[in-house]
């Protein structure tokens, strides 16, 4: 589904990714470890298409198309959603108005015909159900005023109802205490199936006890320098990121 | 007094002859003298003698004079408008088309200046409201208006409103009678046809609510034709103890439009003040609104939008007086400038030393969409009184680049993420207006000019 070649991509003239390669097919989890400033959110946000980073080397393919190529939007309505870090306060759109033109939007570009008041109604509260994420909160506008956990919550519900195939969760589990990591952790894993994909990037362990992963990586410098199983971030958690930073400084 | 005055007038055109024709550059403010002398007024003759008195020694605003220093309207009158041109007529057969659609209101109706009672209906009972043009009630009504004609607007606080009050040629005196509702809003068109010549409007409005009485007033000021249109408004509103006044004020003209709105409105014990001004279209539009608290436990809101684009220029000039103690003021005036438009927000805050307990609020945002495209901002808070608590913030800046993004992440095509943007941001000063048919109606205005398709 996804495949990142030697990924290199700057801000201003700091070098951050330094050559990622990863590759991930339906069906998978994978998650992206590592201690702060490895680069991990820069990778979250260079395949979502932020624009204030510089991709200078490297390619990556999304089902066949080139992704670096494509605006945001567009890499949206081919399918890939990133659940924001730090998801934005817009006063004044309700998340209901922004749900009803984005997945309209992503219709239209799909070929479908946009869909009508009673049908998105329908799928809105089929979806809410799944993030425990009640109408009122939905009618305000869009995350002003709402706290860490409705935040996430409401990152979750706009997953749910894009149906992305490759959902890439930017360290979801930052400010939720363990109630609302479990509710967001449920949502995940509801959605999840074999026709799409994962990438979880975290720097603790404790989101993957919820969401559990087919693979982990972890980054350190922008580069993979370790790939494994789900074991790899328990070993992580009992030792720590230093440990990876001597193995790298020894090699 | 007659002849006296007209002996006058053959003084002044003496001295002014011999200036205009040694100089190559017109002098505007002679025009405007000049114009004075070639009208025919019926009333007002010692009112508009006085006013005329301070307009020759002032003339229009200098650029330099701080409160114009962003508004060259005096050499875009001089470029554009010769005063010795004998207006023709509007050939303006229906206005139907700048009505506000299916506003259930009293139509008054000014075209180039005069009030048209053919366009014009009135439909709430006398008993309600009493409406009478100026020319009319200075005949008949004299005794109403005369404690606050030219007093609360004082013809020597602004040039234009000195001009004004010297050559105004049609208004209107609104009366609500004490402890009155009038249902029915007053919907005043102001109505410019420049399709034959250029036009030059000066109208003025005296509207009294006494005391515990309610009224809604939605002004708009139109204009079509090609030719440059100057509109020279004053008004004054009267808002009695326990009055209500709803007020809300369009600009939307079209062309070569030039507009100085002087608008001053007083309130007395327990009045309630809302106002709103949508300004969207004209060459130049200054608007300067006096908000005068002269009572205690009042409540002003102040609230203001302007979307420019192209080359306009909108300059709101608001002063918020607070005479007395124990009142609140809130002010939010938001823009948005795209083209090569300029705006330019003065918001000043007076609280006189007896006002304690003064609550005023202010707040100007401002959002720059295309590079070209300025604003000028400046909160002036002037704070006598110890025991007040006031604030004022402004910003300009761009659009959120993060709050762009978030949108297009989700699917959203960049246009229509920002027209979501922009429309968030400016539909938050529709809040509170009440009128369902009017709000939707701004809400359009609004989201027509934001390119707002989703």
């Amino acid at each position: 589904m996804l495949t990142i070649k030697n990924l290199h991509a700057k801000v201003g003239e700091k070098a951050i990714l330094n050559g990622i390669d990863l590759k991930v097919n339906a069906g998978e989890v994978h998650a992206i470890m590592g201690p702060n400033g490895s680069g991990k959110s820069t990778l979250a946000s260079v395949l979502a298409g932020r624009e204030d980073f510089e991709v200078t080397n490297g390619e990556v393919d999304f089902l066949g198309k080139n992704l670096l190529e494509l605006d945001p939007e567009d890499r949206a309505r081919e399918g890939i959603f990133m659940a924001f870090q730090y998801p934005v306060e817009i006063p004044g759109v309700s998340t209901i108005n922004f749900m009803k033109t984005a997945l309209n939007q992503i219709r239209e570009y799909r070929g479908q015909q946009a869909l009508d008041a009673v049908s998105f109604l329908q799928l809105m509260k089929e979806k809410m159900k799944l993030v425990e994420i009640n109408q009122s909160l939905l009618s305000r506008s869009l995350n002003e005023g709402f706290s860490g956990g409705e935040k996430k919550r409401n990152e979750i519900f706009q997953m749910a109802m894009l149906e992305p195939k490759l959902a890439i969760l930017d360290e979801t589990d930052s400010g939720l205490d363990i109630d609302a990591l479990r509710i967001v952790a449920n949502g995940v894993n509801k959605l999840r199936n074999k026709n799409n994909a994962t990438i979880v990037v975290t720097h603790y362990q404790r989101l993957l006890d919820y969401i559990v992963p087919d693979y982990v990586h972890v980054l350190y410098n922008g580069k993979i320098v370790k790939s494994g199983s789900k074991e790899l971030a328990l070993e992580l958690e009992a030792k720590g990121y230093d440990w990876i930073k001597k193995e790298v400084a020894v090699a | 007094m007659s002849l006296k005055l007209k002996a006058m007038t053959g003084l002044k055109k003496k001295l002014l002859l011999p200036d205009m024709s040694t100089t190559t550059t017109r002098n505007i403010n002679n025009e405007i003298v000049e114009a004075f002398h070639q009208s025919k007024f019926d009333v007002a003759k010692e009112y508009r003698n006085k006013a005329l008195a301070f307009f020759e020694k002032t003339g229009l605003p200098a650029v330099k004079q701080e409160e114009y220093r962003f508004t060259p309207i005096a050499k875009s009158l001089e470029k554009n408008f010769d005063w010795s041109v004998i207006q023709s007529k509007s050939a303006i057969e229906s206005i139907e088309e700048f009505l506000i659609p299916n506003l259930d209101a009293n139509i008054l109706v000014f075209v180039n200046g005069k009030y048209s009672e053919s366009h014009s209906t009135i439909i709430s009972p006398e008993s309600e409201v009493k409406i009478k043009t100026l020319n009319a009630a200075f005949k008949t009504d004299s005794e109403v208006f005369a404690p606050y004609f030219d007093k609360i607007l004082n013809p020597e606080s602004d040039p234009f409103a000195a001009m004004n009050s010297a050559l105004w040629q049609d208004g209107l005196l609104i009366h609500v009678p004490a402890n009155t509702h009038v249902s029915k809003p007053i919907f005043i068109l102001h109505l410019n046809d420049a399709g034959n010549s250029q036009v030059i409007s000066q109208t003025k409005i005296l509207g009294i609510l006494e005391k515990g009485s309610q009224l809604s007033v939605i002004e708009k000021f139109d204009s079509r034709g090609t030719h440059s249109v100057f509109h020279n408004f004053s008004e004054e509103w009267i808002v009695k103890e326990k009055s209500h006044l709803e007020y809300c004020k369009v600009q939307n003209d079209a062309g070569k439009s030039y507009q100085v709105a002087n608008t001053i409105i007083h309130q007395s014990d327990n009045s309630l003040l809302n106002t709103f001004t949508l300004t969207l279209n004209g060459e130049l539009v200054r608007n300067n609104l006096n908000i005068i608290i002269d009572g205690e436990n009042c409540e002003s809101h102040f609230y203001g939008l302007y979307l420019l684009n192209g080359n306009t220029l909108g300059d709101n000039h608001t002063v918020v007086d607070h005479k007395k103690p124990n009142s609140f003021s809130n002010e939010m005036y938001k823009g948005i400038m795209d083209g090569n438009s300029k705006g330019v927000f003065n918001g000043k805050i007076f609280v006189r030393p007896h006002a304690q307990k003064t609550n005023a609020f202010q707040s100007n945002r401002n959002i720059l969409v295309s590079d070209s495209a300025t604003v000028n901002t400046k909160p002036q808070l002037e704070i006598w009184a110890d025991d007040v608590k006031c604030s004022h913030g402004c910003t300009s800046g761009q659009l959120d680049e993060e709050a762009l993004f978030y949108l297009r992440s989700r699917g959203i095509a960049e246009p229509i993420a920002k027209a979501m943007l922009l429309y968030a941001f400016a539909s938050e000063v529709l809040t509170p207006i009440k009128n369902e048919t009017l709000k939707s109606y701004l809400d359009n205005l609004i989201a027509e000019r934001l390119q707002k398709n989703f």
